[in-house]
């Protein structure tokens, strides 16, 4: 099952580089491949549900004896929501990308190997093979960037694949010195390895780091995010729905599954200096989003402000109740999951209006909601759910992570919910110079909306809706891996 | 020399008969296709000479060696020409990876040597001369055998890389010469000196004669000549301070030479290096750790950040091998290591990673060779949108930039996997950090092969034309570095098994 789920997409990839020509049925066939890909997540998802703690679906393989790396793919309470986040974005990215109009069967080519490289990283529990698929994202996105975005493509593209390679080259580092120590890749295992080991090969707390690092340049965290406002605004639509939406929460993941889960101590020792760095992406994000006046750009700001609430969050594991550390941590993944559909949601909304209007410059735009009211409702529950509006699902992972900051960090806790006021802010005036105002005459004409991009905002709009009326499903599964990890 | 002599030479003697086969028929034929096929299929005779040699090396190890060659046999080991040369999985190891790429050169070389169409029978003839001596170095335990082995590899080389008989072939050639003479002058220099001392050139004597020296007065002459040997390996292989001759030679020779002497003159120079380290030097307190790690950082420091600005992609390249020298030399590096374990980790590593930068450049140099024949230059921008006109070629040469990164799925990342696991289990830990910077350093410029390749083109969309054999080749290339970046195993295993045997013999 987590085999197919990786390899349909390179096989479908495959196919289509060699075999198909028509460009029609290119698009056909990987929206095909990706809509089996979100059935395969709903049905890893629910199987992993059901089955409760531990984990589940292991496929384990001797592969490379030498180094005793194994192919181990496994989904637990804490992956299986990610994979079914992935299919869902997959699906939608696919959808959106009909309007892709040059170079469409390398398009689609790349936008597979991309989605299996990222199933790849949220199914693999070898910690070679989750280093083989966090790479093998690279040049995929590298390609989508530089191809197919606009702008300045070629610096954003090439300031994307450095930060994130010189992140993984730490990661590297310390995979090789936790194997030097405990002579184990299998990432089930090695926390308890680590203990066992007692000291490595250099202090505990500098392997950590050399984790931290790789994973807060992909989550991403001030002062190592400055690639992703220009990633994000140059590539094309669905690239930014998956780079916002699946990408950044590679970083979440490692950071709950690798930093918190094996080095319990030294992210104990250092939560207080994250929840620093926390409360500074947060406020700087959201200050620095308030002068955007580039949609894309605005949005992408306005994730960094976002994803500093998932190392809030992680931080909470410096607090003395376990049972705090457990909603804290919770809460960073709910906020990993909710920002991949609000921010995936917001990016196709944008992406759409472009193609009507041709301009991302927000003075330009006003009145859209008469002459776009669907796109128009859209946008504004998107951006009401950034903002944290109750009974959506930004309300829900918010505030879970706010409680538990602020039993944990008084301060941090103040800040982050000033933070949380300046995203009303900018997300207010974002919708009311967008879509309200007075109509402007040269949008008198515009395309109605289409139904490739009617299905992925109707998915996305019921996910959010979804969860944050019955957000327990997913805090359920989560908590299934979290106990564990944060009281071992 | 013996019949048994014989028979453990047989593959360097069919080789050496093939090459002399291949200029004889060049004076007969007018059709050269008879030639290149004679060399293609004659080389499986050595090829199935090594690995028949196989089955006698495993059984002398084990105690029971045939009985023909039990003279020979001696405390495992299979010896032969009066014990210079010696028989075992090392040495067979590298005859195979050689003739292997000798194998894949000559395929791909034949769309480009049309260019020297008077010479082609002496191509083939050189290539497998040089060859010929890429066999025997790592086989040699004896200072004069690899001094002979060595200059076997260079002149032949020398020759093949003025035949274009332009202006730059020959300036590289006379480079390679004159500066190939420096290296040999101080390689025979330290053998003097170390001569002198022992007074035997036979590596085993040398070993025990000095295993008690100590740095000091009485040593100085002793340890010069030890220096000065590793200075003239280090211009063969091409690490810093002795690279200066790279990038010149490098452009100017014919590019499927070029492709020939960075691969196997490189692996044959790390392997005697990876030998005399074992059995000689590497007991010598010498502070060798420090040495290799300031040799290697410079390497591949050097090597990355000039290939950044060059715009001529055999340059590139040339600055590209530098820099994966340096990372070899993390392997030497970890073989200090006076550990067992930690020499057989090193020393494998040295030998997977050079398999896979073998395979890696092989397809990345055939790959330019391709698109070169068709647009008629040399330059990084002369590649723009080859995606198009050559999807498969493109493809290959995209991978191979990736191998040469690091980046999964390919033998590069495999490698270097291997390698910096090397030297954490040694805890060199400072040495692996600079390594992945320098991956970061050469993603760069290797990406901006890969862009270029897949850049909208504005001219021409004619497709890239390009014989069977030559696509064969950088096919089995191709296929070589994504097959062993996915299942090293096997290799791995081989390259373990080889550089026991080295120990073995101590």
């Amino acid at each position: 099952m987590l085999t197919l789920i990786i390899v349909i997409p390179l096989l479908a990839a495959l196919f289509i580089a060699l075999v198909l020509r028509d460009d029609r049925l290119v698009r056909l066939f990987a929206l095909a491949v990706t809509i089996v890909e979100f059935g395969l997540a709903i049905v890893i998802f629910t199987v992993c549900i059901q089955g409760g703690d531990g984990y589940h679906l292991v496929e384990q393989h001797d592969w490379i004896k030498p180094l005793n790396i194994q192919y181990l793919l496994a989904v637990d309470g804490l992956s299986s929501p990610f994979v079914l986040l992935t299919g869902m974005l997959g699906m939608s990215a696919c959808f959106v990308s009909f309007g892709i109009r040059s170079r469409v069967r390398e398009y689609f080519v790349w936008l597979l190997v991309l989605l299996s490289a990222v199933m790849g990283v949220f199914v693999s529990l070898d910690f070679v093979l989750f280093f083989i698929f966090w790479e093998l994202e690279l040049l995929p996105m590298y390609m989508l960037i530089y191809i197919w975005g606009n702008g300045r493509k070629e610096y954003s593209a090439m300031k994307f694949l450095i930060f994130t390679f010189s992140g993984s080259a730490f990661m590297l580092i310390g995979l090789l010195i936790l194997y030097f120590s405990t002579g184990t890749f299998d990432m089930r295992d090695l926390p308890e390895q680590i203990e066992l080991a007692g000291k490595l090969l250099i202090p505990t707390s500098a392997v950590f780091l050399t984790f931290l690092v790789a994973f807060a340049v992909k989550l991403p965290v001030w002062p190592l995010h400055t690639w992703l406002p220009d990633a994000h605004t140059d590539a094309p639509t669905a690239v930014s729905v998956l780079l916002a939406g699946v990408l950044l929460k590679m970083g979440g993941y490692g950071l709950i599954r690798v930093c918190v889960a094996m080095f319990p101590e030294s992210i104990r020792d250092h939560s207080g200096s994250l929840a620093m760095l926390a409360v500074v992406s947060i406020l700087y994000g959201a200050i620095i989003t308030l002068r955007q006046t580039d949609l894309k750009r605005l949005i992408a700001y306005s994730s960094v402000s976002h994803m500093g609430f998932v190392l809030l969050g992680i931080s909470t594991i410096g607090s003395s109740s376990i049972g705090n550390s457990v909603i804290g941590v919770n809460g960073a993944a709910m906020q990993m999951f909710t920002h991949g559909t609000i921010t995936g949601l917001l990016f196709i909304v944008v992406g759409s209006i472009y193609d009507r209007t041709h301009t991302r410059h927000i003075p330009d735009l006003g009145g859209l909601a008469s002459r776009m009211p669907f796109i128009a409702i859209i946008f504004m529950i998107a951006g009401l759910a950034s903002l944290g509006l109750p009974g959506l699902s930004g309300f829900v992972s918010e505030l879970l992570v706010l409680i538990a900051v602020f039993s944990t960090w008084k301060i941090p806790a103040v800040l982050a919910t000033t933070g949380i006021v300046l995203c009303a802010g900018y997300t207010l005036w974002m919708a009311q110079h967008v879509i309200l105002g007075p109509e402007r005459s040269r949008y008198a004409k515009l395309e109605g909306v289409k139904l490739n991009e009617v299905i992925p905002m109707a998915i996305l709009t019921a996910c959010i809706v979804v969860v944050g009326v019955y957000p327990s499903f997913l805090i359920d599964s989560f908590e299934s891996a979290i106990i564990p990890m944060v009281n071992p | 020399m013996t019949l048994q002599d014989a028979y453990l030479l047989a593959p360097e003697m069919a080789i050496a008969g093939l090459a002399l086969i291949v200029i004889l028929l060049d004076l007969v034929f007018k059709d050269k296709r008879i030639i290149f096929a004679v060399a293609i299929f004659g080389l499986f005779v050595p090829v199935l000479l090594t690995w028949m040699l196989l089955g006698n090396v495993q059984a002398c190890q084990d105690g029971v060696p045939d009985a023909f060659l039990v003279d020979l046999c001696s405390g495992g080991n299979l010896t032969a020409m009066f014990g210079t040369l010696v028989v075992d999985q090392f040495a067979l190891f590298f005859k195979t990876l050689v003739l292997a790429i000798v194998l894949i050169v000559l395929l791909g070389s034949i769309d480009y040597i049309k260019r020297i169409h008077s010479l082609q029978g002496e191509f083939y003839a050189l290539i497998l001369l040089s060859a010929l001596g890429a066999m025997l170095l790592p086989a040699t335990t004896e200072l004069v055998s690899i001094y002979i082995s060595l200059e076997l590899i260079a002149l032949p080389l020398v020759a093949l890389t003025t035949f274009l008989r332009d202006l730059r072939s020959s300036e590289a050639g006379m480079k390679f010469l004159v500066l190939g003479a420096i290296s040999s002058a101080l390689l025979l220099y330290g053998m003097a000196l170390v001569l002198t001392y022992t007074g035997s050139t036979d590596l085993k004597v040398i070993a025990s004669a000095t295993s008690e020296s100590k740095f000091g007065p009485e040593t100085y002459a002793l340890f010069l000549g030890v220096v000065l040997i590793l200075a003239g390996f280090g211009f063969k292989v091409g690490f810093v301070p002795f690279q200066m001759w790279i990038p010149d030679v490098y452009e100017g020779a014919p590019t499927p030479v070029t492709a020939y002497l960075s691969v196997a003159s490189k692996a044959a120079g790390f392997a005697i290096m990876v030998r005399v380290f074992l059995l000689v030097f590497g007991q010598y307190d010498l502070g060798w750790e420090i040495l290799f790690m300031l040799l290697s950082t410079l390497s591949m420091f050097v090597g990355n950040f000039v290939a950044i600005t060059q715009n001529n992609i055999k340059r590139m390249l040339a600055y590209s091998t530098i820099a994966q020298a340096g990372y070899m030399l993390i392997g030497i590096a970890v073989l200090t290591d006076p550990a067992s374990n930690n020499q057989i980790l090193g020393a494998s590593s040295i030998l997977f990673y050079l398999a896979g930068y073998a395979v890696t450049n092989l397809a990345a140099f055939f790959a330019v060779i391709v698109i070169s024949n068709n647009t008629g230059s040399e330059e990084i921008d002369s590649l723009i949108g080859m995606g198009r006109r050559a999807p498969v070629i493109s493809a290959i040469l995209t991978i191979s930039m990736l191998s040469l990164i690091g980046i999964p799925p390919t033998v590069g990342f495999m490698g270097k996997l291997y390698l910096f696991n090397a030297a954490i289990q040694t805890g060199l830990v400072w040495l692996v950090v600079i390594g992945v910077l320098n991956s970061v350093l050469s993603a760069y410029y290797y990406v901006r092969v890969i862009r270029k390749l897949y850049s909208p083109s504005a001219d021409s969309i004619e497709k890239i034309r390009s014989s069977f054999p030559v696509r064969l080749a950088v096919g089995i290339s191709g296929f070589g570095v994504v097959g062993l970046g996915i299942l090293p195993g096997p290799v791995i295993d081989a390259a373990k098994i080889s550089v026991k045997a080295v120990l073995v013999a101590l």
